[in-house]
C-alpha cells in the first residue's frame, strides 16, 4: 500500500486552522471596532498601510489570508464529503480553485501597495 | 429496590427465516438504576429466549455489548435506563453486517487490526539474558491513553467516514498503531506507516470527532489520528523535500 501524498494539502490546511483559531477572531473584533469608529491608534489607516507596504508586513498578511483561505476550502471539502457528497474531485477542484484565486488576488493586491 | 417499567424496541433478524429485519416491542420491569443490558437479559430470561446479543463482563471492560441505543453507539452495560424516557430503540452496531438480531460480524475490524501490527516489534532482537526492556514513567505516559482501547468498535459505528468508505482502516486500529509507534521499546513504525499513512489509512479521516465522543474508555482516537497526521506529514516532507529522504 503506497503512502499518500495528502500531506501537501493537509499541512497548509492544519497551519491555516491554527492561524484561523488565533488571528481571525481578533481581526473580526478589530474590524468591528473600526466599523463603529473606534480605531486604536496603532491600527489607523496610515500605520496599517505602512505595515502592508513593508516586506515583513506583506509576508504576514499574505500568510494569514492564504493559509486561512486554503484551510477553509479544505474544511468545506471535508464537510461536503461527510455529508455524503461523493463528487469529491469536482468539489475539491472548485473549492481549491476558489481559494487559489483568492490567494493570487491577495498576492497581486499586496504587491501593488 | 425501586422497579421501573421499561419499553424496548429491538431490531430482530433471523437469517434462517427473515428476509428483512423488523422491530419487536418488549416491556419488562427493571431496577431503576439498571442498564439496557439488564433489560435485555430480563427479556431473554422471562419473555423471549430467542433474542440474540453479545455480552460478557457487564462492567465496560470486555467491549462485547456494543449496540445502537436510540441511534447512538453505546455499551449496553454502560447505558443507564434512567437516562432514557419512553421507548428505547435498540439496534445492532451501525456499519457492520448483522449476523442475527443484535449480533454483528466484526471480521472487517479484526482484519484491519491485524494489518496495523498492534504488538511490540523490538528495534533489535535482545536475548532474555540481557534483561527486560526498561521504560521511564514519562515514556509510558506518552502512549498510555491509547492502550486503554477495549476493541468495542463503537468508534467504527460512530464514524461517518467508515460508513461511507468501508476501506478506511478506522479509529481504533490507527490509534493502536499509534500507541505502538509511540512506545520507546518499539521499532516497527516504518512497517505500520506503510498501512496507516496510506489513503485508506489516516487520510480518510476528516476529524469529525465522533469516535472520541462515543469511546467508553476515553481513548480519544480523534486525537491519536490527528497526531498520526502530523507525524505522517513530517515524514512526507523529510522523504520528498530533504536530500537523501531525511535519513
Amino acid at each position: 500500500m503506497a503512502k499518500s501524498n495528502k500531506p501537501i494539502i493537509w499541512f497548509p490546511f492544519a497551519a491555516g486552522g491554527t492561524v484561523i483559531a488565533f488571528f481571525i477572531p481578533v481581526i473580526v473584533l478589530l474590524t468591528f471596532l473600526a466599523a463603529l469608529g473606534h480605531v486604536p491608534t496603532g491600527l489607523s489607516y496610515d500605520s496599517m498601510r505602512a505595515f502592508a507596504g513593508s516586506g515583513l508586513g506583506k509576508l504576514l498578511i499574505f500568510g494569514v489570508i492564504a493559509l486561512s483561505l486554503w484551510s477553509s476550502a479544505h474544511r468545506l471539502r471535508c464537510t461536503c464529503y461527510d455529508f455524503g457528497v461523493r463528487a469529491d474531485k469536482l468539489v475539491a477542484n472548485v473549492l481549491y480553485l476558489a481559494a487559489g484565486a483568492g490567494i493570487i488576488a491577495t498576492a497581486v493586491y499586496l504587491l501593488r501597495i | 429496590m425501586k422497579e421501573r417499567l421499561v419499553q424496548l424496541e429491538v431490531l430482530r433478524y433471523n437469517p434462517d427465516t427473515d428476509t428483512t429485519a423488523h422491530f419487536q416491542r418488549y416491556e419488562v420491569s427493571c431496577p431503576e438504576e439498571g442498564v439496557v443490558l439488564d433489560a435485555l437479559n430480563k427479556i431473554k430470561e422471562t419473555i423471549d429466549p430467542t433474542l440474540n446479543y453479545r455480552w460478557s463482563c457487564h462492567m465496560a471492560v470486555c467491549g462485547s455489548c456494543g449496540m445502537m441505543i436510540n441511534g447512538e453507539p453505546k455499551l449496553s452495560c454502560h447505558a443507564f435506563l434512567r437516562e432514557y424516557d419512553g421507548v428505547i430503540r435498540v439496534e445492532p452496531l451501525a456499519h457492520f453486517p448483522v449476523e442475527r438480531d443484535l449480533v454483528t460480524a466484526p471480521d472487517d475490524f479484526i482484519e484491519k487490526l491485524k494489518r496495523v501490527k498492534p504488538y511490540l516489534i523490538p528495534k533489535a532482537p535482545k536475548p532474555i539474558s540481557e534483561g527486560e526492556y526498561l521504560q521511564t514513567p514519562a515514556q509510558l505516559k506518552k502512549y498510555h491513553r491509547f492502550t486503554l482501547c477495549i476493541n468495542c468498535m463503537l468508534c467504527y459505528a460512530a464514524c461517518p467516514e467508515y460508513g461511507l468508505t468501508p476501506k478506511f482502516i478506522g479509529p481504533a486500529a490507527i490509534s493502536l498503531a499509534h500507541r505502538y509507534n509511540l512506545d520507546s521499546r518499539d521499532g516497527g513504525r516504518d512497517a505500520r506507516q506503510e498501512v496507516i499513512a496510506s489513503k485508506e489509512g489516516v487520510w480518510e479521516c476528516t476529524f469529525v470527532g465522533a469516535c472520541s465522543e462515543v469511546c467508553p474508555v476515553h481513548v480519544d482516537p480523534a486525537s491519536a489520528l490527528q497526531q498520526v497526521k502530523i507525524a505522517s506529514s513530517i515524514d512526507w516532507i523529510k522523504e520528498h523535500l530533504l536530500p537523501g529522504g531525511g535519513k
